[in-house]
């Protein structure tokens, strides 16, 4: 036991100290313990909940089948291009839903009320959601870049196939932030409807489910409103069917917006 | 009492959802190892003034701490645990590993053997939260309050829907947590739970400390003793007394509730020479506090 003792020094009555050292003077010793049993908490009770991780991860292959594959099989350019694109469309989901749904319902169950009471510490708890909506978002990449090789003949050389691997991963990051965003502010009940409200059409405005150049230009030019559409481009890019905007704009945009839905979700769960 | 001592205070604390007035002027002062039991009728506010004391809500006036700190510190809350009624704890996790994650959240946990002992929990621990009885979960979030020996222990209505041999595990480990000198702050409806574990007590009624002191104090608040006998008069005869407020019977006996309680006996002695059974009783804690919350109803 004496190893977990530590001294209890901590910020208080101190003048004021740097955010950060004040910050790092709470963490407990076990700290890393806290974070690790957090996420594997957090995998266990998704695991034990196969009504939301089944169809999240069920969803996007069948989708990319029946649109991407089947419908069009004549041409070899689509289940190229909507590769790219339904890979942006699957990690939206676990973000989105993770949070959205799942935030919502343990803010109104009262759980994150206990959490803030409870020593944990902080960030651990989002994390832990993050880490689950990554691990989903690899898992959907990879079933979808299996069906797009064996099932549509999709050649990529090895460093696109890693690459896009990597935008569809971090790329559930800003979902995770607007689902967060949406799960501190909706009810439970509400929140599936809310969720899909914006997932399914922001999904088709940005040219997930067919290339906007075969829309009406109105929609190309709003485009840039939608960050999958922004995060679309860079997966394209990659694979040699990006609408030729540079790539730098579209990191800052999307990388802004993660920050910005956080900072924003975090006053709200405060003051819940 | 030591100004020192006192580990959980609210001082002259102001709360107001929109217009409703939640608390007004509130303080409370908690002295480690006492327990300190909250009463008051629903809608009173013992729960806004829980939820300032955790550092879920913030003062509109006044101040609320804990251990001289905000309540939403971090070195506050690792020193406090808390069982509230609106507990949302995960279903799908068994109770053994609930208790790991809350144990990993403080430096110095209690030992699992000890959470599962004090909680009486032992048949829980595989199974999970969302199979459990009501009363089972009631045991299961009074073992993650337990989890970081605590200094300090937040029970919103802690017994509520435990059987009998439940409850007297729970007081008794309230009892001696509160000997090996843990704060305990209860909040009941259960007055005999109050009148069993507490050391002081206060009363809220509407938004206000109405009444505050020991229990011995508060049962002295109330006047009234209950006379019991077996006797034979009328109760119109008896309620017709000047001092006698009421009278009921159940089958041969009859109870009496009086201010005076000497000058009835007495009457009653006389009256009837064939009375046994005489029982002469102080008010419990329930009456005073029906007495105490209706001297403030009628005073607002």
């Amino acid at each position: 036991m004496d190893a977990e003792r530590r001294n209890t020094k901590d910020g208080s009555g101190q003048p004021r100290r740097p955010k950060v050292t004040t910050f790092i003077a709470t963490l407990p010793r076990n700290n890393l313990t806290s974070y690790l049993l957090e996420a594997k908490y957090e995998f266990l009770r998704v695991l034990r909940t196969p009504a939301f991780a089944v169809p999240t991860l069920l969803f996007p292959p069948m989708f990319y089948l029946l649109f991407g594959l089947i419908l069009n099989r004549d041409s070899a350019n689509a289940a190229h291009y909507l590769f790219a694109t339904y890979s942006v469309f699957g990690v939206m989901a676990p973000g989105l839903f993770g949070f959205g749904v799942g935030v919502s319902i343990e803010r109104e169950r009262g759980w994150l009320a206990l959490k803030r009471i409870a020593p944990m510490p902080p960030g651990a708890y989002l994390l832990a959601k993050m880490a689950m909506a990554a691990l989903f978002a690899l898992i959907i990449y990879v079933v979808l870049a299996a069906m797009a090789r064996f099932f549509g003949g999709v050649q990529l050389a090895a460093w696109q196939w890693l690459l896009l691997g990597a935008i569809a991963v971090f790329g559930v990051l800003p979902f995770c932030a607007l689902g967060l965003l949406i799960g501190s502010r909706v009810n439970a009940a509400g929140a599936p409807a809310i969720v899909n409200f914006i997932y399914l059409p922001m999904a088709f405005l940005s040219g997930l489910w067919m290339p906007l150049s075969l829309l009406p230009k109105f929609f190309s030019q709003i485009a840039p409103l939608w960050p999958p559409y922004h995060l679309s481009q860079l997966a394209l890019t990659t694979i040699g069917h990006g609408d030729g905007s540079p790539l730098l704009p579209h990191v800052i945009l999307v990388v802004t917006f993660t920050a910005i839905c956080f900072a924003v979700a975090r006053r709200w769960l405060a003051r819940t | 009492m030591a100004q020192a001592d006192v580990v959980a205070m609210l001082a002259a604390v102001g709360k107001n959802y929109g217009k409703l007035v939640a608390l007004d002027a509130v303080d409370v002062n908690v002295h480690r190892g006492e327990v300190f039991a909250l009463l008051g009728p629903n809608g009173a506010g013992k729960t806004t003034a829980i939820s300032l004391l955790l550092g879920l809500l913030k003062p509109d006036a006044g101040v609320a701490s804990l251990f001289g700190m905000p309540p939403e510190t971090f070195a506050a809350r690792r020193r406090i645990g808390s069982m509230l009624q609106t507990a949302g704890v995960p279903e799908t996790l068994t109770i053994g590993e609930l208790i790991e994650l809350f144990r990993s959240y403080y430096p110095a946990p209690r030992t699992v053997a000890d959470i599962v002992e004090l909680a009486g929990v032992a048949d829980l621990l595989n199974r999970r939260y969302g199979k459990l009885s009501g009363g089972q979960q009631r045991r299961a979030q009074f073992a993650l309050a337990l989890a970081g020996k605590a200094e300090i222990l937040f029970l919103d209505e802690p017994t509520t829907g435990l059987d009998i041999e439940a409850r007297e595990t729970m007081w008794r480990t309230i009892r001696s947590l509160a000997r090996e000198g843990c704060a305990i702050v209860l909040t009941t409806h259960y007055l005999e739970e109050a009148e069993a574990l507490a050391d002081r007590v206060s009363v809220l009624a509407r938004g206000r400390i109405v009444a505050s002191g020991s229990v011995q104090q508060m049962r002295a608040r109330v006047a009234q003793r209950r006379i019991r006998c077996l006797s034979g008069l009328a109760e119109t005869t008896v309620a017709a007394w000047p001092e006698v407020r009421s009278v009921e019977r159940d089958g041969e006996r009859i109870e009496i509730v009086t201010d005076a309680a000497e000058a009835v006996v007495r009457q009653l002695l006389f009256e009837d020479t064939n009375l046994s059974e005489l029982e002469v009783r102080r008010a419990g804690l329930a009456e005073a506090f029906v007495e105490i919350t209706k001297v403030a109803a009628d005073a607002a």
